[in-house]
């Protein structure tokens, strides 16, 4: 299977060597990076071509990742349904810097990039219609943006006298918690700081230096 | 329902009431009458037993409108399906608010459909009631920080019965409803 999947990078990256940057198997799944002005052309290829017929298109999402310089990535996850394969195509883009659509090649991503624009802001060149899709109607910012703040700027609540729903800045009374001791992205330790099994690794430690 | 076998309930007039068993006329008559005063100079006001038919006949029949936001909406349903069954209280899930006497909230409210769920409640006929459904309806639960959800149904609208839960069961549900049956039959009455 990893063989397959190895082989099929290297032919696709083979047929786009202009298009794709690099590509890999990470975690049994064949990830690869193109160049954003060239991704309707790598889609187009992967969807017609006879040995990838990645037919269908899954998702399109975005990443922040605020410290490179096009901090973000558009990730489009394709399947194909003949040859029972997946393959990721990630390109990058920032603020100004536009991706262009694949509307025209998936009509399917019309409304993941209109997504992608909402919480992230990033922009689709040659969108029929890139308008915001999932936010509150007048909604300033993109959410999904790491320096986004966790509870935004406007809360809502009903004008008694105005007899209509208002937005007021956020005003939180409760102060903010956060139960969060140890991190889940770097991994759950096996042994909790504070719990029973906390002197456990130390003790180990003294009898297989005592060897 | 006692209506009908309470004559004095009307008024506190001086007239002479016909009782339905026709014996001792004068000296029950007295005797009610005697009783509506001391009411009326005990607390100034005389409670009148139309208000328990017109309670009986709301808590009977509380057409809730459905409004399911989120998770809660499938605890609401397995309340009204055949294991807890609501028909039997008379709850019927109504599609329009222009028909129903409750709102359940149950979910999540955001920002975005804030105005919409107003004119929801707007569109309600008086006497109209409010149960908030689940943490996120009470007051925003696990979104409390979000930028995009209402902490707590009860900034939109007025709230009667809160239910606590995340979700709560289809019980919790159904003891909120009997709840709210009670404080219908507590505090109902005829006058707005």
């Amino acid at each position: 299977m990893d063989l397959a999947l190895q082989e099929l990078g290297d032919y696709i990256a083979g047929q786009l060597s202009r298009e794709i940057v690099d590509h890999g198997i990470t975690n049994d799944e064949l990830v690869m990076t193109a160049h954003r002005d060239a991704v309707i052309r790598v889609l187009t290829f992967l969807r017609d071509d006879a040995n990838c017929q990645f037919r269908m298109l899954m998702d399109v999402c975005g990443v922040d990742y605020p410290d490179r310089e096009y901090r973000f990535e558009v990730v489009y996850n394709l399947l194909s349904m003949t040859h029972n394969n997946r393959i990721r195509i990630k390109v990058s883009a920032d603020e100004e810097t536009p991706v262009p659509s694949v509307t025209g090649v998936f009509s399917s991503a019309n409304w993941w990039e209109r997504e992608a624009w909402d919480l992230f802001g990033i922009y689709f060149s040659g969108h029929p219609d890139l308008r915001r899709i999932m936010t509150d109607y007048g909604f300033e910012g993109h959410p999904l943006r790491k320096d986004f703040p966790l509870t935004g700027y406007v809360e809502v609540r009903y004008d008694e006298d105005k007899r209509r729903c208002v937005y007021e800045p956020v005003s939180l009374n409760q102060e903010f918690r956060d139960f969060d001791f140890l991190s889940p992205w770097e991994g759950t330790p096996t042994r909790l700081a504070g719990g029973e099994k906390a002197g456990d690794e130390a003790k180990e430690a003294n009898k297989d230096g005592a060897k | 329902m006692g209506v009908i076998s309470d004559p004095a309930s009307v008024s506190g007039s001086s007239l002479p009431l016909p009782l339905p068993n026709g014996r001792g006329e004068g000296e029950a008559t007295a005797a009610v009458l005697r009783a509506v005063e001391g009411e009326l100079t005990d607390k100034g006001f005389v409670l009148a037993s139309v208000d328990k038919l017109v309670n009986w006949a709301r808590t009977g029949s509380l057409w809730p409108m459905t409004f399911g936001l989120a998770c809660c909406a499938v605890e609401m349903i397995h309340c009204a399906c055949s294991r807890y069954d609501m028909d039997r209280f008379g709850i019927v899930f109504r599609p329009s608010p222009r028909q129903s006497d409750v709102i359940l909230v149950a979910g999540t409210l955001t920002n975005k459909m804030a105005p919409a769920f107003r004119k929801v409640y707007d569109q309600m006929a008086e006497p109209r009631y409010v149960i908030s459904m689940g943490s996120c309806a009470n007051g925003g639960g696990y979104y409390h920080y979000s930028y995009s959800v209402v902490r707590g149904c009860d900034r939109v609208v007025p709230v009667d019965i809160y239910i606590p839960g995340c979700p709560p069961t289809a019980e919790a549900l159904l003891y909120g409803i009997l709840q709210l049956q009670k404080k219908i039959n507590r505090t109902g009455t005829l006058r707005r």
